[in-house]
């Protein structure tokens, strides 16, 4: 599996330059065992020039409604770069919907709108003049239920992106291999990418889905409860996945599994009943929270 | 239909309730054998009087019209046939098509969708001899297009009456398409056109020719809608603003005959129409056996 993916045209997947291009550093955490190894050989590297991949995303009093009902109250949150964020709290908290106001996907739903304000950087998401497709290229989604597209095989899923875009890239199969190679896919894939995607298995699904996002070249990744369907081991998959995965983007995950929260996060939201609690580091939150209901909730007192 | 009884004080089954049930069973039997009745006998029927009609010149030769002598063979109707559903076909299927996704895609729970769908449901029920009669008095009394009676007149009665039916199934078929589906193309930054056609059409696609293969096995075998539209005529003529043949036509025409040569050769069309909305069928069975929507 190789860690380092570049999948941008402008600096393509090669694995004899991956040791010299420069490896943001994310956090203390990497997860990786060869990873922490790349990045040691880059160490001085980083920190003479971090290299900022990532994109920060901000929620300023953001409201979400489902018809009259206000799902989500007045949520203000910042996602830090290349930082993975959980997103906890019982379920109906709202957390999900949050989450698909970042990329307008929560709009698509009949009669939702959302209000307040998603920076992407200092850009206004909800601005009058942006077109929703640039924000959906832009901030990838991975769902909670594995959905490759049934009529397509592995390669085409994961350009799917592509067509869907009507985006042109000058090498489809080299973006395909580099998208399969950052979810983790690659080797288990290689000799069968003309097959149909939903021919893999749960995780392996998911796992393509991911890479499906990821071929996109978006800023942020949301993912929605990404494994709630899926078993502990490729579970851990994704969990690995996701440490990878920092280097480039800013994540979001929303899970109703605390440990996961745990594991694969940086900070951590807690949320009840549509408003946010507390947002902190995540051992902060487990450990030693402000509000005494985030102290009930991963302690397992409630939800 | 043993049963074994618990250690636990479950009661085994009364003696009475497993008479119920074999009476029940032998009287389900009974129904569904004497349903299948009819059936049988249309087959046996059909290939017991068809078959003797068939032969080569039977399918290449036009009626003649003569009473008399050689009354012909049905070339004239099975190319009508042909002709008019072909017609039919390419107006009603794509016309069907965008109108359940509109419905499905666009139009959702709104008001006017639910308009259209209780039309096309009204439409669904309409006999078949009201669409004959509306094309008839809107387009062949006036001479619409220069002649009457003409196939074209006949192929629109005939996509009216598909149109409901085209309708209905593609909405069925596109309203199991996941929404999962949806949001994952709208999610990639996919403009709602581009979800429509990259991904709900061809996941949609096997339902969607078996539903329209159903529809023309169901317009084919129609007659009324073309008696007094598209007329009865002997010749073949593969022009559309003339009068055309077709087999349910033919059929009509001749099965009210004193001659029995001409009673035969409404059974052989009988028959030749039966295999063909059957082989319809069953294409649309193959079709349907490639879906991978449940």
């Amino acid at each position: 599996m190789t860690e380092d993916v570049r999948i941008h045209p402008d600096s393509p997947v090669k694995e004899s330059s991956v040791s010299t291009e420069p490896e943001p550093q994310a956090g203390p955490d990497l997860g990786g065992g060869s990873l922490a190894r790349l990045t040691a050989e880059n160490a001085t590297a980083e920190r003479d020039q971090p290299e900022q991949t990532g994109h920060t995303i901000t929620l300023e009093n953001v409201d979400a409604y489902y018809g009259d009902a206000r799902a989500v109250k007045g949520v203000n949150l910042e996602y830090a770069a290349n930082r993975v964020t959980a997103m906890i709290g019982p379920s109906g908290c709202g957390k999900s919907t949050l989450v698909r106001c970042i990329n307008r996907m929560h709009e698509e739903i009949p009669g939702a709108r959302c209000e307040g304000r998603v920076l992407l950087d200092d850009n206004d998401l909800y601005d009058a003049g942006v077109d929703v497709t640039a924000v959906r290229r832009a901030i990838g989604m991975v769902f909670q239920k594995p959905n490759p597209f049934p009529t397509m095989s592995i390669h085409d899923n994961v350009a799917a992106g592509l067509r869907l875009t009507s985006k042109r890239s000058d090498d489809v199969g080299e973006l395909v291999e580099a998208s399969l190679r950052g979810a983790g896919l690659w080797d288990e894939v290689k000799d069968r990418l003309e097959t149909p995607g939903i021919g893999l298995s749960g995780g392996q699904q998911q796992r393509l889905c991911i890479a499906r996002a990821i071929a996109n070249e978006p800023e942020v990744l949301l993912m929605d409860e990404p494994c709630s369907a899926l078993d502990p081991i490729a579970t851990l998959k994704i969990e690995e996945l996701i440490h990878e995965l920092k280097q480039r983007y800013t994540i979001v995950i929303v899970t109703h599994n605390m440990q996961q929260a745990a594991r694969v996060s940086d900070t951590t939201a807690f949320m009840l009943m549509g408003e946010l609690v507390e947002h902190a580091d995540t051992e902060k939150i487990f450990t030693n929270p402000d509000d005494p209901r985030t102290e009930e909730y991963v302690t397992g007192k409630f939800g | 239909m043993s049963t074994t009884p618990s250690s636990v004080a479950l009661e085994p089954t009364g003696g009475r309730r497993r008479q119920t049930d074999r009476v029940m069973r032998v009287v389900l039997l009974v129904l569904t054998l004497v349903a299948l009745v009819p059936l049988v006998l249309v087959i046996v029927k059909l290939l017991g009087s068809g078959l003797k009609a068939l032969s080569w010149k039977f399918f290449t030769t036009d009626p003649t019209g003569s009473f008399l002598g050689d009354p012909g063979g049905i070339k004239s109707a099975i190319l009508g046939t042909l002709e008019i559903i072909a017609v039919a076909s390419a107006f009603s299927i794509p016309i069907g098509i965008g109108v359940a996704l509109y419905l499905v895609e666009y139009g959702k729970a709104g008001r006017f969708a639910s308009v259209v769908r209780y039309f096309v449901d009204v439409l669904t029920g309409v006999p078949s001899i009201v669409f004959g009669l509306f094309v008839y008095a809107a387009l062949v009394v006036s001479k619409v297009g220069g002649s009457g009676f003409a196939g074209w007149k006949g192929a629109l009665a005939v996509a009216l009456l598909m149109l409901p039916v085209v309708t209905r199934s593609a909405e069925v078929v596109l309203l199991l398409v996941p929404d999962d589906l949806r949001e994952a193309a709208l999610a990639l930054g996919a403009p709602r056109w581009k979800v429509v056609w990259r991904v709900v059409l061809p996941t949609a696609k096997p339902g969607l020719i078996t539903g329209s293969l159903l529809a023309i096995a169901r317009g084919a075998g129609e007659t009324a809608p073309l008696l007094f539209t598209a007329a009865i005529v002997q010749g073949t003529t593969y022009n559309l603003n003339a009068r055309m043949n077709s087999l349910p036509a033919q059929i009509f025409a001749d099965v009210g005959q004193a001659q029995d040569r001409l009673v035969t050769r409404a059974w052989g069309a009988a028959l030749t129409l039966v295999t063909m909305i059957l082989i319809l069928n069953i294409v649309a069975r193959l079709y349907s056996r490639r879906s991978r929507l449940s």
